[in-house]
């Protein structure tokens, strides 16, 4: 196996082309930019389409035409390049067609700033477009991870005809780590059977959103409930460290997850019995996972880079059996382990109040550490 | 074994550079290695740092707020990183950028004048090397000849030319010993 030492951006673009990716949409944002510009160099190389578009409004709805063929394409921006996607997400996600959108998460909200963050996990996880529907989220937490996750977001976006999305930050963008790039898979270039311009189809193709009859939208709904209960069924992924005999638990992805690893290591160093859980999946949440740790630790910190946006799904399935710590960075500022070991050290040393509320807390520390700038 | 290193200098210096050649170093060792830039505005003309891990486990923070070694290629990067190195860690200063001694003594320092060294055998953008060098050369992170090998095979056709004279900067900064 050879290693390679890239940037998580680059991997990822070149992962894309490895599982097969046959058109390219998208329009430069940093902390992103390395994706776009690696493939447009090597999209053209093997004959592949790679479309600088006129905006991300623009990328976003030719992923939608060329999703209707049924062929693996893709788009990529940064978190205000994203909000402008939601629209066509929505409509993407209403015709029940495959797409990956990778988003490298940087500070806001607005402009913001070009350095990383999780703040977009709301917007992502819980449908920052319109109407009732869900994407698949895949939040790795290094460069290799990050690859693998590429490949098998095509495979589900197809198994389940829906947009999976890469949920990266500018950290993993710009981080260089070793990896072993994935062989090159075939590439599909006849649409299925369901798709736009498939030689098997019996009569015209039709994909839309419209669905001007509401009994109808409405069995649609349905139908796409349905397919949700199975991907919950079917696609949970996290990785547990140091759980079997945990007390405390601390639970955080991507960046946020793997810095908490190195507090938590400290800790355990310190003698205390101290866990991680990192969701990979994001959606769907490892629901069941969180539910059973709850059922016997003494208590959750929750790490993000955000004001708490996953928080309050832990919170929620919590439901009050035990105390939800919580610390964050905002704006593009990354937590140093030594923020979130001082987290949790706090967390042992606490009331261990059910009812406490661990963001408030939070944030009355922030105005302290970091002060409103009035 | 983990070690932090931040390497940290004006753009231009190659503090991006030296940091990748370890991680690159480490990768072919089979080591755990993380490289981690500081991007943005900086990039352009101000000042450009990286941090690398290098670890025999996996890796969790690729960030550290008292590494275990600095490199300070300028006044501004010895002024923000001196007091973060981690007790009993190395700081490495290019000696002909600053204009004042360390003051901490909880921690080994090597002041080499990089630059001249470099002048010495060729070119002044072999400071980098120079420093990388001191710092392998004290706290041996890697196996023996580990960077030249990672200089002889991540190094592109057209700028081989420059490893013989890179190797020599690596040795040259090696023989700096801290006290």
């Amino acid at each position: 196996m050879a290693l390679e030492l890239i940037k998580g951006n680059t991997a990822v673009a070149e992962a894309a082309m490895r599982a097969g990716l046959v058109s390219y949409f998208g329009y430069p944002i940093t902390p992103q930019t390395e994706l776009l510009e690696h493939l447009s160099a090597r999209m053209p190389e093997l004959g592949r389409a790679f479309v600088q578009a006129e905006s991300e409004l623009g990328a976003i709805n030719m992923v939608y035409g060329a999703a209707c063929t049924g062929l693996r394409t893709m788009t990529s921006s940064s978190s205000p390049g994203v909000s402008l996607m939601q629209e066509g997400i929505s409509y993407i996600s209403g015709t029940e067609l495959p797409a990956v959108i990778v988003d490298v998460v940087r500070g806001g909200p607005g402009l913001g700033n070009i350095a990383p963050s999780q703040a977009d996990y709301t917007q992502i996880v819980h449908g920052g477009g319109h109407g009732e529907y869900h994407l698949i989220v895949l939040a790795p937490a290094s460069v290799q991870e990050a690859v693998d996750l590429t490949g098998m977001a095509f495979d589900l976006a197809e198994k389940y005809r829906m947009v999976v999305c890469l949920l990266l930050d500018g950290f993993l963008g710009q981080m260089m780590e070793p990896v072993v790039m994935p062989d090159f898979q075939p590439v599909r270039t006849t649409p299925p059977e369901w798709a736009v311009g498939s030689p098997d189809s019996k009569e015209r193709v039709v994909l839309t959103s419209i669905n001007i009859d509401p009994p109808n939208q409405e069995q649609f709904n349905v139908k796409m409930m349905t397919r949700w209960e199975e991907v919950e069924k079917n696609e949970v992924r996290y990785k547990g460290y140091y759980l079997d005999d945990a007390e405390y638990v601390v639970i955080g992805y991507g960046t946020a997850g793997r810095i908490a690893l190195t507090a938590v290591r400290a800790a355990r160093e310190q003698g205390h019995k101290i866990g991680l859980l990192r969701p990979i999946s994001l959606s769907p949440f490892p629901t069941r996972a969180v539910d059973e740790l709850a059922d016997r630790v003494k208590g959750f910190l929750v790490v993000e880079m955000s004001n708490g946006q996953m928080l309050d799904d832990v919170v929620s399935i919590a439901a009050r059996r035990v105390p939800v710590d919580f610390y964050g960075r905002m704006g593009g500022m990354v937590p140093y382990p030594d923020e979130i070991a001082n987290a949790i050290i706090e967390m042992i040393q606490g009331e261990h109040d059910v009812n406490a509320d661990g963001r408030a807390k939070w944030l009355a520390k922030m105005r302290e550490l970091v002060g409103t700038g009035e | 074994m983990q070690a932090e290193i931040i390497i940290s200098g004006f753009g231009g210096q190659g503090t991006l550079y030296a940091g990748q050649l370890m991680a690159y170093a480490a990768m072919d060792e089979g080591k755990h290695v993380t490289w981690i830039p500081s991007y943005g505005p900086e990039m352009r003309g101000g000042t450009a740092n990286c941090t690398v891990v290098i670890s025999d486990d996996e890796i969790g923070s690729p960030t550290a707020l008292h590494p275990t070694a600095v490199i300070a290629m300028n006044l501004p990067s010895l002024d923000k990183y001196e007091p973060l190195v981690k007790p009993g860690g190395y700081l490495i200063v290019n000696e002909n950028m600053v204009n004042r001694a360390a003051v901490r003594d909880d921690i080994h320092v090597l002041m080499v004048p990089a630059s001249t060294i470099a002048m010495e055998i060729g070119n002044e953008r072999a400071a980098n090397m120079v420093l990388l060098g001191a710092l392998e050369g004290n706290m041996h992170l890697l196996a023996e000849g580990a960077l030249e090998g990672a200089l002889e095979a991540h190094t592109a056709a057209r700028l081989k030319k420059f490893i013989p004279m890179n190797i020599e900067a690596l040795h040259r900064g090696a023989e700096f010993q801290a006290g």
